[in-house]
């Protein structure tokens, strides 16, 4: 049926579509349609022809429909169906435990991902270590360093002004084409062509154009993807004439997985390395598609384009590479680089696991279905009989191409010359990567380049000793990173104990490149930074050749999302400057300080920071002075007063000692030439005095002046870094002065209240805020000048929408109102509780809130006050979706804070909860209960429990409500009630209440449970006698379920209400059922029961308890008697010193289970002793404690883990109540018995009684007798006066 | 280290030697045991006030004296470490 109406509407739509594009070709010729806005035939086809019509049902979202089908028969809430969990959209199961591990660069955006672009420098020299030598020409030094960063700046600059020059080339070019379509494309001397307005052709155009020369003054705007991609093929490329390819779709399908049979074909290796004549400078460029518009084209770059020329050319030192020869350690760091080795050839990287798991399934179905080799077939076939033939001449065997050429090394692309045909090897394993030797942990397929070379089998005697060097760090780190907890722990052992015999440059040459791994996981990068901080405390000053390139690696962590590893990569940094020292450090830094990426200045800054916070700031005050006032280059001077911001935020108040030097330092930036300097010193300025508040006024006494004159002279980003700094300076001025200032600054501010930019913004509230905050500035100024601009530019909606913007908006009103009192702002305020947005309407109420609580509301007068519970009633009816409950706690703290003053208000707002209390979600009802719950005290002081009463029954007919978040608040709101009303007044009367929450104990939802037991705990408190005992022991027994809840409030309440119970019906009853339920077979409900069971004892006196308890343990039965030695343990713990009265009762059961059989017995009865011990220390039981140590003390040589924990305890307990010297008597016969067992387990005992009673032993050491020359005795002992 | 000791005291007992100088081992010597409890016995009468005042009184000395003659003592309390015997 329904297939046969969709075919029908199929049929229809198609027909239509027949005709519409009839109707279009027939408009098209007659151009009846503007073409260019419109676009070609093929812009319509994005678009959705037709609207489903069944949309409604997709309305819902997918996962509630998927549910709705499966488990149509549950009968359970919807928003309790809505996130069941363990099923994502696809159906698949998710993994229920612990999420996966994570891919950093996963998280990362494209600002953190720089880092990848970053390069391993090669070691540099340690001129500490050469002492007064010539540092020979091919170490690199210092200045060889400073050349190179120079080299490179220039260059940049260079080809800064080639890709002008180009660029220019090209407009002129385009625009000499669309002046004459015909004439040959030549190339002329640059012309400047920027006079027209358009700047770039697309005369490669794949559409199906008609006249591409003409129309591409006009639509190449319209296709930007292909803009760019087509730039590309600009370059003079002999032999190509290059318009007639289709550059876009190619470069797209290089980005996929390479498909059998691509590197065959040249022309898909899309570096300029197919073009042979292309001049170096042009292969670069032709590798960076993007370069046109941007000054910094290296950093665009996506990995996949890089070619070696490329990254040869950025490394000019590339020849100098440390003689190391595993494939990791080639000094660029980039990718693919490596030379393959066989087992990584089809492995290039990065490769997906994904992609491993397809090339895996395709070679194991190859190698299933191999040629039986010569071997397998001797196996199968008898010795005899059978003749081996030579194959025919003229045989060629067939080749799968699709495996062959997977397999085929294509490095880098572009290097291959032509096809090689490859050779067969049966000795691969391609079914399961290949076990490395001797319990190596497996290796993972994107680890391949860095541990390939552990896969080959290799004799370890024909390697040289630095090869063989090599494997062993290469085996410790692959164990460190993908073994087991204890593989990982003894490698990392070795590493560090070995580190200085491995030398610095192996193991930074191996660690270092699998950090900057792509694939990396946190948990990996976490081991491998271990490794470097331990490895760095071994090596000390030996790292220094690697400081740069540690802190490559490293600088990137500062910047991490994940706080650990910013702290991780702290300590790493402060650990090297440490190591290595500040003269290292500076000459490993000083280079990056005006490199031209923005990215290293960032994280080198940071670094310097922490080499500051390490080393101390006066070392580092020099060199920041030299760098701020670089005269070189801008990014220097903006780099050092970074590390100035930097090392304020993370050294904080300690700064202070040095804060004018650190002012001085920078106080030239705010009058720099360039404004990104004069924007961070500003910036800088804030971030000092924000680390000195509120000292340190003083030390700003020199920026004062040009700071304000700043805010006058600049606009935009400088203003809004010159008022940030204003406005954590103002706060630590005197209050005369802060008047001043504020008065001076407000008059920009209160310009830029208008300002459309939303970091200016949150910059104005913040200072109003900081300013407002200040003494000196008085309630008049505020409300005269600041208010009327201020309510009319910011409480707009608008502002709700932005949560930072909200938060701050809510703080500064709230900080103001401190000043002004709360009529003058709530009263601004008030109507807008009925604005008609929601989020507005929160906002509002969460300022109301925060002002009513801060200040009270004696200020809000009569008409005030009417208007206020209007706009709140109004709000908290309107709500619709709150999940942060503002409206209800303004609610809440507005009515509370009125107090009796809401009186005649109260009939009104029980009228909206009753009729809440009955709305169709949830939610509602939810929020309903909770506002009871929170006014049910100020109803209560307005005499309102009549009102009162009535909610209580509307409550009670709530109780059958099956939401458990609502069922919790609908408690919690009957618990505030029977709270203030008492339990006589209470409608319903507790006799029917009770018996109607004793079913919902049973509920398994924390929020019902907690609130449950709450209420009925307060009713056994103090209304126990309304209820007959039977419903009490009923309650009794589902209390017993609950003692075991996860929350620990729960079992608190559970634990009291207990005794609450067995208090009110007497103790007899409830022991019998407990004693009774010690005989099951659940241990957990055993457990709980022994609880219980000392629980009643102690707070019904343990004589109520103790006869029938003990008479208990007759029953000769194994759970019975460990139960009652366990609740007597628990007792003794609760009752402590109550337990004094109760020893020598309890002394012979005792006796009778520390000799007994059964170790249970004997570690229960140990642990009652320590309790028991402990309770009565300095009691006067010590004949009774000595005569039980006497049966304790057997019991030390056990072996069980609990049995000897329980023993140790209850001697500790007698060294408490018996004093040391009695333990130690009982120590002394064993500390030098012959038998090392013996002696290993009374010093273990010595040591627990030193460590517990040191000076108490003294009196009672043994009076040892002199040996030979040594005196042992201690005369003083025996002075008497 | 038996399993137990995980969950005690003893479970750090390299750490808490290190702590407690006077704690011990199985393979603790006389000489070594008894050196500990002198210098813990100086160290008590040095720290309690009142015992010191005794011994002044006792010995007829100056409290100061007292408290120093035992901080010196605590140097070599029994004399010089008897020779190791070969083991």
């Amino acid at each position: 049926m329904a297939d046969a109406v969709d075919d029908e509407i199929r049929r229809v739509q198609e027909e239509r579509k027949k005709r519409e594009q009839d109707l279009a070709a027939m408009s098209l010729e007659k151009s009846s349609f503007d073409q260019d806005l419109y676009g070609g035939l093929g812009r319509a086809d994005g678009y959705v022809a037709s609207i489903p019509a069944d949309e409604g049902e997709d309305e819902e979202g997918d996962t509630e429909r998927e549910v709705a089908k499966k488990l149509a028969s549950y009968t359970a809430p919807k928003s309790l169906l809505g996130v069941l969990p363990g099923r994502n959209e696809d159906g698949v199961e998710e993994d229920p435990g612990f999420n996966r591990p994570s891919r950093i660069i996963d998280r990362e955006d494209d600002y953190r991902k720089r880092r990848l672009n970053r390069i391993i420098s090669p070691e540099r020299v340690d001129p500490f270590a050469m002492g007064d030598k010539t540092p020979d020409p091919s170490v690199r030094t210092y200045a060889d360093i400073m050349r190179e960063e120079a080299h490179k700046r220039e260059k940049e600059e260079t080809l800064r002004v080639i890709a002008k020059k180009k660029q220019e080339e090209a407009e002129r070019r385009a625009k000499e084409q669309s002046e004459a379509p015909t004439r040959v494309q030549q190339a002329a001397a640059p012309q400047p062509a920027a006079a027209n307005g358009k700047r770039r052709n697309r005369w490669d155009k794949s559409g199906g154009e008609e006249e591409p020369a003409k129309k591409a003054k006009t639509s190449d705007w319209d296709a930007p993807d292909a803009g760019p991609a087509a730039s590309r093929w600009d370059a003079p490329t002999p032999g190509r004439p290059g318009a007639d390819a289709t550059p876009a779709a190619r470069r797209n399908r290089w980005d996929a997985t390479p498909t059998p049979g691509r590197p065959a074909d040249d022309d898909a290796t899309p570096s300029g390395g197919v073009t042979p004549g292309a001049t170096p400078a042009g292969t670069m460029w032709d590798a960076t598609p993007k370069n046109m518009a941007t000054p910094t084209p290296k950093k665009q770059r996506s990995r996949w384009d890089e070619t070696p020329a490329t990254m040869g050319s950025a490394t000019p030192m590339g020849g100098q590479t440390p003689g190391a020869f595993t494939p990791g350690v080639t000094p660029m760091g980039g990718l693919g680089m490596e030379t393959p080795t066989p087992s990584q050839i089809a492995l290039r990287v990065p490769q997906t696991p994904e992609q491993y798991n397809a090339m895996k399934w395709e070679r194991d179905i190859e190698e299933r279905n191999r040629p039986l080799s010569d071997e397998e077939l001797d196996a199968m076939f008898p010795m005899e009989g059978y003749k081996i033939l030579d194959p025919p001449a003229s045989y060629v065997p067939i080749r799968t191409p699709a495996r062959k050429l997977l397999a085929t090394p294509t490095p880098m692309a572009g290097a291959t010359p032509g096809y090689m045909i490859p050779e067969e090897d049966r000795g691969q394993q391609f079914d399961l990567p290949k076990e490395g030797p001797a319990g190596l942990p497996e290796i993972k397929p994107e680890d391949y380049q860095y541990f390939g070379a552990l896969l080959q089998e290799k004799d370890e005697e024909a390697l040289t000793p630095e090869e063989a060097k090599e494997r062993k760090i290469m085996k410790l780190l692959l164990k460190v990173k993908n073994g087991t907890p204890p593989q990982r722990k003894t490698a990392l052992r070795q590493l560090t104990d070995k580190a200085r015999e491995f030398g610095a440059g192996p193991l930074f040459n191996q660690i270092l490149p699998l950090l900057m791994s792509p694939t990396l996981e946190d948990q990996e990068r976490h081991l491998l930074v271990k490794v470097i901080d331990r490895v760095l405390y071994k090596l000390d000053e030996l790292v220094r050749p690697y400081v740069h390139k540690i802190l490559v690696v490293i600088e990137p962590l500062l910047i991490d999302e994940d706080y650990y590893a910013r702290v991780e990569g702290r300590e790493i940094i402060s650990n090297l400057s440490k190591a290595a020292g500040l003269a290292t450090m500076i000459a490993a830094m000083r280079p990056d300080i005006d490199n031209i990426d923005e990215y290293v200045r960032n994280t080198t800054a940071r670094a310097f920071s922490v080499v500051a916070s390490a080393l101390g700031i006066p070392a580092l005050l020099p060199f920041l002075k030299a760098v701020c006032k670089s005269k070189k280059s801008w990014q220097a001077r903006h780099t050092g007063i970074k590390i100035v911001q930097q090392v304020a935020i993370l050294l904080g108040v300690a700064i202070l000692p040095h804060l004018r030097s650190l002012v001085e330092i920078i106080e030239e930036g705010l009058g720099d030439e360039n404004q990104k300097v004069r924007t961070i010193t500003a910036l800088s300025l804030a971030a000092l005095a924000e680390a000195a508040a509120p000292y340190g006024i003083e030390s700003f006494d020199s920026v004062l002046k040009p700071l304000w004159k700043g805010i006058r002279s600049h606009r935009g980003k400088v203003l809004a870094a010159f008022l940030k700094s204003i406005g954590f300076i103002i706060p630590l001025m005197d209050a005369m002065y802060a008047s001043y200032y504020t008065k001076e600054v407000m008059v920009i501010l209160i310009r830029e209240f208008q300002s459309p930019d939303e970091e200016m913004k949150k910059i104005v509230l913040k200072v109003v805020k900081q300013c407002a905050g200040t003494d000196g500035v008085e309630a008049d100024y505020i409300r005269a000048e600041i208010l009327p601009e201020f309510f009319k530019n910011f409480w707009v909606r608008r502002m709700a929408l932005d949560r930072r913007n909200y938060k701050q908006l809510v703080e500064t009103t709230v900080e103001i109102a401190n000043k002004v009192g709360v009529s003058d702002i709530v009263g601004r305020i008030v109507e807008d509780l009925k604005d008609e947005s929601e989020p507005y309407r929160r906002m509002v109420m969460e300022t109301i809130d925060k002002v009513v609580s801060a200040l009270g509301s004696a200020d809000i007068d009569a008409r005030l006050e009417e208007l206020l519970i209007d706009g709140i009633l109004y709000a908290f009816q309107e709500q619709t979706s709150d999940d942060t409950n503002v409206m209800l706690n303004g609610f809440g703290t507005v009515v509370n804070s009125l107090g009796q003053r809401v009186k005649p208000y109260l009939p009104q707002i029980c009228g909206t909860i009753k009729w809440r209390l009955n709305n169709k979600s949830a939610k509602v009802r939810q929020q309903a209960a909770d506002l009871i719950a929170r006014i049910a005290v100020v109803m209560k002081a307005c005499h309102e429990e009549q009102l009162m009463g009535h909610l209580g029954v509307v409550l009670y007919e709530y109780l059958g409500e099956e939401y458990p978040e609502v069922l919790g608040s609908i408690l919690g709101a009957l618990k505030a009630i029977v709270n203030v009303i008492g339990m006589t007044k209470m409608t319903p009367p507790i006799k029917d209440l009770l018996p109607r929450l004793t079913p919902i104990l049973k509920n398994r939802h924390e929020k019902v449970q907690e609130n449950c037991i709450d209420l009925v705990g307060r009713i056994a408190d103090r209304g126990a006698e309304f209820v007959p005992a039977r419903e009490w022991m009923r309650i009794c027994f589902e209390l017993l379920d609950m003692l075991k809840a996860h929350k620990k409030g729960i079992r608190r309440a559970t634990v009291n209400t207990f005794g609450y119970i067995a208090k009110a019906v007497g103790p007899q009853d409830v022991l019998a059922t407990l004693l009774n339920n010690l005989k099951v077979q659940e241990r957990q409900n055993r457990v709980c029961t022994t609880v219980a069971i000392a629980i009643v004892a102690e707070t019904c006196s343990p004589f109520t308890v103790l006869p029938a308890l003990m008479n208990e343990y007759k029953v000769p039965e194994l759970n019975v008697q460990n139960g009652v030695l366990k609740s007597l343990s628990f007792l003794f713990e609760y009752i402590g010193e109550m337990g004094k009265d109760y020893i020598y009762a309890v002394t012979p059961l005792l006796e009778d289970a520390l000799m007994d059989r059964d170790l249970v017995h004997r570690q229960t009865a140990a642990s009652a002793v320590m309790h028991m011990a402990l309770g009565v220390a300095g009691l006067g039981c010590e004949d009774a404690l000595i005569h039980l140590l006497n049966f304790i003390w057997p019991n030390i040589f056990e072996t069980s883990p609990h049995v000897i924990n329980a023993v140790m305890g209850a001697v500790d307990g007698m060294r408490v109540s018996c004093g040391p010297a009695v333990i130690l008597n009982y120590c002394l016969q064993g500390l030098f018995h012959p038998a090392r067992k013996v002696r290993e387990v009374y010093w273990r005992i010595y040591n627990n009684l030193y460590i517990g009673s040191q000076d108490g032993l003294i009196a009672a050491y043994p009076v040892l007798e002199d040996e030979g020359q040594n005196t042992f005795s201690r005369p003083e002992l025996n002075m008497f006066v | 280290m038996q399993a137990s000791d995980r969950f005690n005291i003893n479970s750090q007992l390299e750490h808490l030697q290190a702590k407690y100088v006077g704690t011990g081992h199985a393979d603790v010597s006389r000489f070594e045991w008894a050196v500990n409890i002198q210098r813990d016995s100086y160290a008590s009468y040095v720290g309690h006030y009142p015992l010191l005042a005794y011994f002044a009184v006792a010995e007829n000395e100056s409290i100061g004296r007292e408290k120093y003659n035992f901080m010196q003592k605590m140097l070599l309390p029994c004399g010089l470490p008897p020779e190791k015997d070969e083991d």
